[in-house]
């Protein structure tokens, strides 16, 4: 055992214990806090995988984006130092059951099948070698998603600025 | 203790996503359910770029679709705190239980 696996255990451990956390707490802007943790553990992972891009395009949209909306809607939503109301202890009792049977499953699953890994040579994926793929219009390029993503981006945010609009009264 | 392999960020990303279905069948707050489904959105960009670290390291697929579905989440998360911010301003709570005129 290396220092290397000591890392990714401790960064496995943060990042559920403060899943765990996030999904348990009363208090919501704890469990905001707590979600903040657990996506900087997401992305400590995804650093140990050696994914930089992936691990700072997460940083930023979802520490710096993500999470900071949600503050904010806390903010604007929630009266302070109020807790949220206590949930029925049979309702915590069956979901728990419900996802300690899912998991179990899923677990049983990945662990009976054996992954074939391929003899292929890995490629290196830096920023360089991503911008390239993704601006490629070839067979294997992702230009079309890359557009259809922007439009979509486009579409949400003037969804939000409709939605969220004050409906002034009618006054004339 | 083994070596972290792929079956290490395969467990993680069932927990994560179990986690998140538990936090969405207990919450009855908008916010804290919009909370436990970007857990489940990262437990599922967590098994992609682990399947594509492990199994298909001579491909970039499973990483552009990571890129995708965060832009995604980006988008679905601001369209639904505009929703809840609405909601709030009409009912004035963002519980679930109160808002349930589409009910009957």
């Amino acid at each position: 055992m290396n220092g290397s696996d000591i890392i990714f255990y401790l960064l496995a451990a943060l990042t559920l214990v403060c899943a765990v956390l996030s999904v348990s707490t009363r208090q919501i802007f704890r469990a905001a806090i707590y979600l903040l943790f657990t996506l900087i553990g997401i992305a400590g992972i995804y650093f140990w995988l050696d994914y930089q891009f992936i691990a700072a395009v997460q940083i930023v949209v979802y520490v710096g984006g993500i999470v900071v909306l949600i503050i904010f809607s806390i903010f604007l939503t929630q009266q302070a130092g109020e807790k949220l109301p206590k949930q029925k202890i049979g309702r915590k009792i069956f979901s728990a059951l419900a996802v300690f049977c899912g998991f179990g499953l899923t677990m049983l699953q990945v662990y009976q099948h054996d992954f074939i890994e391929t003899e292929n040579e890995a490629i290196t994926t830096n920023v360089a070698d991503i911008g390239r793929k993704m601006l490629s219009t070839n067979a294997e390029g992702y230009a079309l998603p890359f557009e259809v993503v922007s439009m979509l981006l486009l579409a949400a945010m003037i969804g939000c600025i409709v939605i969220a609009l004050k409906s002034k009264p009618e006054t004339k | 203790m083994m070596q972290p392999g792929l079956y290490h960020l395969l467990f993680i990303s069932a927990a994560l996503f179990f986690i998140g279905i538990y936090g969405f069948f207990t919450r009855r707050n908008l916010i804290t359910m919009l909370m436990s489904i970007e857990l489940i959105l990262n437990s599922v960009n967590l098994n992609f770029i682990a399947f594509n670290k492990y199994l298909w390291p001579h491909k970039m697929d499973g990483l552009f679709f990571t890129v995708f579905i965060i832009a995604i989440a980006a988008a679905e998360a601001a369209v639904a705190i505009a929703i809840i911010i609405n909601l709030y301003r009409s009912h004035n709570s963002i519980d679930v239980e109160n808002a349930e005129e589409l009910k009957y």
